[in-house]
Parts: C-alpha cells; sequence; structure tokens
C-alpha cells in the first residue's frame, strides 16, 4: 500500500477546501440577504413612525392617513380564526397522536390532513367567498375572513400538536396508566403540559402566518373597513393590515401611498416576529431555569 | 375526655365515607370525560377531512359548470384568454405557472441544498443553532411583504441591470418565491441529511474520503429521498403563492416568452379578476377551473411525496 500524496489526493483535498470555502461563502450570502431584508423593511417604516399612525383613520385623498381600522381588523380576524381553530386543530392532532389506529382509515385521514395542508391559501379564499357571500349572501364581512382563515390554519395546527405529541416519551405515559388514570386524563395531565411548549411555539407559527395572510382575506373580508374604529360587529366588512398593504400599493391615489405602504410593512413585521417571540420567550426562558 | 375522641372518630368516618361517595363520583366523571374526549377528538379530525370535502365540492362543483359553455380543449389547449369577448383559454397561465416554478427551483435548489448541507453537515454547532432560527425568520416574513419589496427594490434593480423597461415577469416572480421557497426547502433537507446514519459517513471517511466526497456520494445520495420530498413541498409553495407573485409579474394575460414579459399565472390570475365577475357567469366558472387546477396539482404533488416515503420506509 502507498500513502504517498498522489496527484488525484492532491486533487481531492484542493476541491474539498474550495468546496468548504464555497459553502460557507453560501451561508454568509444568504444569511446576510436575510438580515438586509428585515433591515430594508423595518428601517424604511419603523423610524417615520408615529403612534397616531396606528390609530388614525385611512385617507382617500388626503395625505397622512392612518392605519387604525385595519389595524384592529387583523387582530379581530386573527382572534375568531384561533377561536375556531385551536380547538379543532389541536383536537385533530391529539387524534392523529394518541388514539388514531394502524390501519386504513388512519391512513386516509392522513391523506386528507396532508392534502388539506397543501391546498394553496387562495383556494380557501375562494371557498371562503362561495359559502359566505353566494350560499350565505352576507358579503365580505370580518365573520367570513376570520372563518376562512380558521380553515387555512387547521391543518398546520393539527400537524404541530401532532409531532408534540408524538414527541412526548411513552414511559411517562406509562407511569400515568399505572396510577389508573383514563386515557383523556393521561392526555390532560401528563402527555399535554410536556408537549405544551412545542404547541406554544407552533401555535405562534401559525398565528404569524395568519396574521400576515392576505389572498384569503381579500376575497372574503374584502377590500374596505366600516370606517371604525373598534368595530366589533361580525358583518362589517374588514380590511386587514396584509390587505392594506395591497390596496395602497395597488389602488390608492393618496401622494404618500409609498410612505403609508412602508410603514405598514414595517408594522405587519414587526407584529408577526412579535407573535413569534413574545410567546416563545417565557418558554425559553423557563426552559434555561429549569436546567 | 372519652367524648370528644369518639366524636373525632366518628367525625372521620363520616368524613372518609363521604370521600367514598365524592372518588366514586369522580371515577364516574373521569369516565364519562375520558368518552367524550375520544370522541371530540374524533369530530376534531373528521372536520377537518369535512372542510377538505367542503373545498373539493365547493370549487369543483362551480368549475365543472364550466364546461356547459366551454369545450375542455379550448380551455386546456387555447392561448386566447379575453373574457369580454367569451374566449377563455387557460392554457397561457398553466403553462406560465409551470415555467414559473421551474425557473424559482432552478434558482432555489441549489441554494437551499447547499444552505442544508452547510447546516448539517459543516458548520460547527453554535453556527447551526444561528443559521436555523434565521432561516425560520424567513417564514414568518408574510408573503404580501415579499411581494411588496420585489416590487420597490427588485423591481428598480432589474429595470437597472437588464435594461428593461417595467423589470416585471417571470424573473422577478421566480426571484421573490425562490426566496419564500428557500427555507421550507432547506429546512426539510437539512432533516434529511442529519436523518443518514452516521456509519455511512464513517465507513466513507474510513476509506480516505475527503469530506466533500462523503457529502457528494454517500449523504447526499442516502438522503435523496427526503431531499426530493422537500423540493416538491417547495413547489406545493410555489404553485400556490399568489400575493408575493401577484405584485411583480405584471398581470398581463399572455405567454411569457422571455423573462421580462409582464404574463400571468394561475393564482394571480384568479385573486385579479374573481371581484369583478358575476358569480353565474361562464367567466366566473373558468376562474373556479383555475383554483380546481390548482387544487389538483397540489394533490398530486403530495401522492408524489406519500410514494417516496412509503418507498423509503420499506427500504429501512
Amino acid at each position: 500500500m502507498n500513502f504517498t500524496r498522489t496527484r488525484h489526493t492532491a486533487r481531492s483535498q484542493r476541491n474539498n477546501k474550495m468546496a468548504t470555502i464555497a459553502f460557507y461563502t453560501l451561508g454568509a450570502l444568504v444569511m446576510l440577504l436575510i438580515f438586509w431584508l428585515l433591515f430594508t423593511i423595518l428601517s424604511k417604516g419603523l423610524p417615520s413612525l408615529r403612534p397616531d399612525f396606528l390609530i388614525k383613520q385611512p385617507e382617500e385623498i388626503d395625505p397622512g392617513g392612518g392605519i387604525g381600522p385595519v389595524l384592529f381588523n387583523s387582530f379581530y380576524i386573527l382572534f375568531i380564526s384561533l377561536l375556531i381553530s385551536i380547538p379543532i386543530g389541536i383536537g385533530a392532532g391529539i387524534y392523529m397522536a394518541e388514539y388514531a389506529p394502524d390501519n386504513r382509515f388512519t391512513g386516509a385521514l392522513r391523506i386528507c390532513v396532508e392534502s388539506l395542508s397543501s391546498v394553496p391559501s387562495i383556494v380557501f379564499g375562494l371557498l371562503g367567498l362561495a359559502i359566505f357571500a353566494e350560499y350565505f349572501n352576507v358579503g365580505l364581512t370580518i365573520l367570513g375572513g376570520g372563518v376562512s382563515l380558521a380553515l387555512l390554519n387547521l391543518p398546520m395546527l393539527a400537524r404541530v400538536t401532532e409531532e408534540a405529541v408524538r414527541a412526548v416519551p411513552g414511559e411517562i405515559r406509562e407511569a400515568g396508566y399505572a396510577l389508573g388514570m383514563t386515557k383523556f386524563h393521561v392526555i390532560r395531565k401528563v402527555v399535554l403540559p410536556v408537549a405544551m411548549p412545542a404547541i406554544v411555539t407552533g401555535v405562534c407559527l401559525v398565528a404569524g402566518r395568519a396574521f400576515g395572510e392576505s389572498a384569503v382575506i381579500i376575497l372574503t373580508a374584502g377590500l374596505s373597513t366600516s370606517g371604525e374604529m373598534w368595530d366589533f360587529n361580525l358583518f362589517s366588512p374588514g380590511e386587514t393590515l396584509a390587505v392594506h398593504l395591497w390596496y395602497v400599493q395597488s389602488e390608492a391615489i393618496v401622494e404618500d401611498a409609498r410612505q403609508i405602504a412602508d410603514k405598514s410593512a414595517a408594522v405587519l413585521v414587526f407584529v408577526v416576529l412579535l407573535i413569534n417571540f413574545m410567546f416563545r420567550f417565557p418558554l425559553w426562558l423557563g426552559r434555561r431555569r429549569g436546567r | 375526655m372519652g367524648a370528644p375522641v369518639q366524636n373525632l372518630a366518628s367525625r372521620a368516618q363520616k368524613s372518609s365515607l363521604a370521600e367514598g361517595g365524592i372518588s366514586a363520583k369522580r371515577h364516574n366523571r373521569h369516565l364519562f370525560s375520558n368518552t367524550m374526549f375520544r370522541y371530540y377528538f374524533l369530530f376534531s379530525i373528521l372536520a377537518l377531512c369535512l372542510v377538505l370535502g367542503l373545498v373539493i365540492v365547493f370549487i369543483g362543483k362551480t368549475a365543472l359548470l364550466l364546461f356547459d359553455n366551454i369545450s375542455p380543449l379550448d380551455f386546456f389547449f387555447s392561448f386566447n384568454w379575453s373574457p369580454e369577448e367569451e374566449a377563455f383559454g387557460a392554457a397561457a397561465f398553466i403553462v406560465n405557472t409551470l415555467s414559473l416554478t421551474a425557473l424559482t427551483l432552478l434558482i432555489a435548489v441549489p441554494v437551499s441544498v447547499g444552505m442544508a448541507v452547510l447546516c448539517a453537515e459543516i458548520a460547527p454547532k453554535w453556527l447551526k443553532s444561528f443559521i436555523r432560527p434565521v432561516l425560520d425568520l424567513l417564514v414568518g416574513i408574510p408573503s404580501i411583504v415579499y411581494g411588496y419589496l420585489g416590487l420597490t427594490v427588485l423591481l428598480p434593480f432589474l429595470r437597472r441591470v437588464s435594461g428593461e423597461g417595467l423589470g416585471d415577469g417571470l424573473l422577478a416572480a421566480a426571484l421573490v418565491l425562490a426566496l419564500m421557497v428557500l427555507p421550507t426547502i432547506c429546512r426539510i433537507s437539512d432533516d434529511a441529511i442529519v436523518a443518514v446514519p452516521r456509519k455511512y459517513r464513517d465507513a466513507a471517511y474510513a476509506l480516505g474520503s475527503t469530506r466533500l466526497q462523503v457529502i457528494m456520494r454517500v449523504v447526499l445520495p442516502a438522503a435523496s429521498r427526503g431531499i426530493i420530498s422537500a423540493v416538491i413541498l417547495g413547489m406545493t409553495r410555489a404553485v400556490g403563492e399568489t400575493m408575493a407573485v401577484v405584485m411583480v409579474i405584471g398581470n398581463t394575460p399572455q405567454l411569457a416568452k422571455t423573462l421580462f414579459t409582464p404574463s400571468s399565472v394561475l393564482t394571480s390570475n384568479i385573486v385579479m379578476q374573481i371581484s369583478n365577475v358575476e358569480f353565474d357567469s361562464t367567466w366566473n366558472y373558468a376562474l373556479h377551473m383555475m383554483a380546481f387546477l390548482l387544487l389538483l396539482i397540489s394533490f398530486v404533488l403530495i401522492l408524489i411525496i406519500r410514494i417516496l416515503g412509503r418507498n423509503r420506509r420499506d427500504a429501512a
């Protein structure tokens, strides 16, 4: 055997070094791109952001309009959609992880969940339009937007719950059964508390996505607001912040449309990041303390 | 002295009797909630399936009305989309959707698989735990913001670089979409690469391979099914994405012959036109047919992922 450095091995080693450098360069470029993106969005909007922008009415003709009602609608629709989708989504996830027997029926259910999670959001928009605007004939409403958004959230919630519940070790379940607990009691008192951090993280991701969703809302909640702040009426039109960004960019005629769009985008991204981190932060702290 | 003791004892007895009653009640309550929640969980998952059914029925029902007025041949193979003249040829949108998806993957796959390799094989631990959350940040940015950035940052840039007048078209849309599917593909490929057994790598290193050779000849082939699944999941996102595309593609119903031809894809055409049409019109049926087509495409893609996953389990 000859272990000396041949031309072949030298070339391999050189390629290896160059590839390593290339991978690191790629990583650095992508990271830079991401930070540059976030910086661009936030730096264009946040410095000129005044608190009254967040509560003022949008203007059609004069400059200086705010985003008060649309911001409120965003949270309101998000709240409605989570109110509907969290109980069902988590229930479905628990069924798939804890109850589903290993048979054809479960296989069919799994195909259903996977297919549903691949349905494009615009299709949920059309569904909401067909159900609320055509079938019930209530037009474009906050309720329609909230329900359609809930349908979009369902499969993702089910999936994150299922993964979180599956990750709970079997021994602690068995310990519960050994004490004579019923299956549901074990799930409620043992499994869910252990799985909760992962579920909360998943719900935050879903909520962040739902907050910025626009294709569904345009078709189901419309491009206008009722013109009042704090309008809790479920049947008023419910333009959200994401849709407002689209509206301002494509149809608005006010002269400061560009500034409004910049600020709306910044607020949108800021809130989404906040939703993603605000709820995870206490969990993260708790985990560190627990160590 | 005796009376209080007796009193205490009888009180204790009484309370234990009462406790017995309570615990029996509690037991029943647990059994009851156990049964109830079993049904509730089953109901939840069935509700999910019902939603899928609703989607298929509501969209499909309206979509199929189209073929009362227009022949399927016209819809699928004609490039003439002029709803005002009752011409509903969707071929341009279908071809554009396919070419946009292909172009997106062409840009996104090398970058995201490269990132996945960096994350899983090369980077030290602290760097991994830095890259992964940062990629998650990308998932959090709403699609409308991607579109807005594409419109205000990418399009002026493309105009300057290419000298085109407008800059919108397939290339702009593909660049925006590539950024959006990057975290999806990267995260799942990363998982697939990490799942490759360590002994494969050890064996290759023992034969004197360099790290690049291990990655290219052992790890990537072993993780290829997972990576293909990741790419297909990225495809479903790219095919169904609406708002980011609509802002940069130009929204003109024509075939995208060059990278800078203003054009339109299935999703963008639906969202631009659906609010202008009557519910009982051929136009509306045609838009629903396009949505149904999107639905079918994503189902087929999911089916492919399932088949890939099943084969992997059989092989293992």
